[in-house]
């Protein structure tokens, strides 16, 4: 328990870590799935503007994508984050490598949510001379934000999850922090801090996105 | 010159798997809509009226022919004018299709920041629109916290907040009961009478046209089997497919089915005959079978009013001599339609 307390302020600063990570990767990947996501959407068969090779190869990307599992996308990605930072490890390089994956996985989300808005709606649109960029963002977004909202919530606490993995590339947060304090010094209440907190975070955001679709969808 | 003018007119959809034969939703259709028409489209399921109206609003784009609004021609011109003439013309759905991010007051407003008009005319644009459909108090309201015929109005307000000069109408009554839908079919009425506009109206139901149509079209197969004035095309249809059609929403004629029914009970032969306003009067051939010894008994029948004017269908079982029976019928064929039924 002593040891606990004094690791609080490096438990406060892997909490911090961990929110940083998270959130700018909710950032980058949710700014990025929202793109390629409505990208999937619009090319698709029948859609605003079809088009069959567009749709073809980014839905052959996500699918080759989205699947890898995350430690080994991490260590896969790793050049890649060099090439593009200069540093292949640390928390700057865990952002990209998690925002990269963060944007496959919330294109599906995107474009699944996107697909439940009813045609007609948008026929409506279309019937009273509304252009194409225009309907997507007057129309065909905010009709699924709500269940837009409740995926990213859903990404942010797999992002959480994903996260954890960091130490293995010399990130910081929660789950470096639980490894190499908690559990390669044998000390369970080091380990079970950390994981309460992250439960505290989780619990925190999902409460405040259930809050907001509800909002959105006015239930 | 005609507001709607369609001149051979077809649309075609590539299969819907591959080899499979080429569906042709519209088949050289050429017809004419004038300013102020109420214009009635009807036909059977898959006959390609939906497709018809997608058409004029260039919501589905021709495969062949012309299709011109007021002079100019829809399928020559490019998205971006197609969607200023789209301005101009207004549709609501059977399914309503509003907005449901939106409040009442943002999806009226819609078609206005579509066109681009600043705030105030918009403010008091929906204003105006929301009073004329009775929903002046629904302003903040959703579209899920409305009734069916709550929702299909504010659809009419919407089409009609741009100031359309056309509005097209596809199936709009259809998902509604029977009160909101003379409810919202005496508000179309007054967008025609009140405003000038031009309705182009879809519909499988007798009302709809009853009340509204001043004009009507069969559609059969992708084709205008038949068209003309409402009293006309109802009272007496031409065309196979059109009778057939037709039979099936006026009320007095028997069903086949019914017709079999009919036959177990009735040995002898069964006759309908169909009455229009200005033909001779009933009594005139209730007479000539009376005159012939043909004894009778009406065992269907019925008459319907489209705006004022009378029409009606009385089917009879006869009894009697046969030849008594013939001669009557001849006489009576000389004054009205008589359709021997069954047959
Ligand atoms: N987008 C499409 N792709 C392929 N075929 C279509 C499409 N839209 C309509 N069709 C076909 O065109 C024909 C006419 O359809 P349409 O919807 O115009 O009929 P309708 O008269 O409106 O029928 P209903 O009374 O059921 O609404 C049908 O055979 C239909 O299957
Ligand atoms: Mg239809």
């Amino acid at each position: 328990m002593n040891e606990l307390i004094d690791l609080l302020p490096k438990l406060w600063q892997a909490t911090f870590e961990t929110l940083y990570i998270v959130g700018l990767s909710l950032l980058f990947g949710g700014v990025g799935g929202l793109v390629l996501g409505l990208g999937l959407y619009v090319t698709r068969r029948g859609n605003l503007y079809q088009n069959r090779v567009v749709f073809g190869v980014l839905n052959v990307l996500v699918n080759v994508f989205r699947p890898i599992p995350f430690i080994i996308f991490l260590a896969a990605a790793q050049p890649l984050a060099r090439a593009v930072l200069g540093v292949g490890i640390g928390n700057n390089a865990i952002i990209f490598t998690l925002s990269l994956a963060a944007t496959f996985g919330v294109s599906r989300i995107v474009e699944q949510n996107l697909l439940t808005v009813q045609p007609g709606v948008i026929e409506a649109a279309r019937s009273v001379g509304a252009g194409r960029l225009r309907i997507v963002s007057t129309i065909v977004v905010p009709e699924a934000l709500g269940p837009l909202i409740l995926g990213y919530t859903f990404i942010f606490v797999a992002l959480v999850d994903m996260s954890a993995v960091a130490g293995y590339i010399g990130g910081g947060g929660l789950g470096n922090f639980a490894i190499q304090y908690g559990y390669r010094q044998f000390n369970p209440a080091v380990t079970w801090a950390a994981v309460l907190i992250i439960i505290i975070i989780v619990q925190l955001v999902q409460f405040l996105g259930n809050w907001l679709a509800r909002k959105a969808l006015r239930r | 010159m005609a507001l709607i003018s369609l001149t051979n007119v077809s649309k075609t959809y590539p299969p819907a798997e591959r080899g499979g034969e080429r569906v042709i939703a519209i088949d050289d259709v050429t017809l004419d809509i004038e300013k102020g028409d109420v214009y009635g489209i009807i036909g059977y399921s898959g006959a390609g009226k939906s497709t018809l109206v997608r058409l004029i609003n260039a919501l589905e784009r021709t495969t062949s022919g012309a299709i011109r609004i007021d002079g100019r021609d829809m399928t020559a011109l490019p998205e971006r004018d197609v969607r200023r003439i789209r301005l101009g013309i207004g549709m609501i759905f059977q399914q309503f299709n509003l907005f449901n991010s939106k409040t009442v007051f943002n999806n009226i407003a819609y078609p206005l920041r579509v066109a681009g008009a600043d705030k105030k005319t918009i403010a008091s644009r929906v204003d105006e629109l929301l009073s004329f459909v009775g929903l002046t108090d629904k302003a903040r309201n959703y579209p899920e916290q409305l009734s069916g015929g709550q929702k299909q109005r504010v659809g009419i307000a919407r089409a009609l907040a741009a100031s359309p000069s056309i509005l097209l109408a596809d199936e709009a009554t259809s998902a509604l009961d029977p009160e909101t839908t003379s409810e919202v079919l005496a508000l179309l009425k007054r967008v025609n009478t009140e405003f000038g506009i031009t309705i182009v109206v879809i519909t499988h139901e007798m009302d709809v046209i009853q009340t509204l149509a001043t004009k009507v079209a069969v559609m059969d197969a992708g084709r205008i089997v038949e068209r003309g004035d409402v009293f006309e095309v109802f009272s007496n249809p031409q065309q196979a497919s059109s009778k057939r059609f037709v039979s099936t929403v006026v009320q007095g004629v028997p069903s086949r089915d019914e017709v079999l029914t009919l036959r177990q009970r009735h040995r002898g032969r069964i006759v309908t005959f169909s009455f229009r306003d200005g033909d001779v009067s009933q009594s005139v051939v209730f007479a000539e079978l009376a005159r012939a010894n043909v004894g009778f008994e009406i065992v269907y029948g019925g008459i319907n009013d489209i705006q004022g004017q009378v029409f009606g269908h009385l089917t009879l079982a006869l009894s009697g001599a046969a030849t008594n029976q013939e001669e009557a019928l001849t006489n009576i064929r000389s004054h009205i339609t008589v359709t021997e039924a069954g047959l």
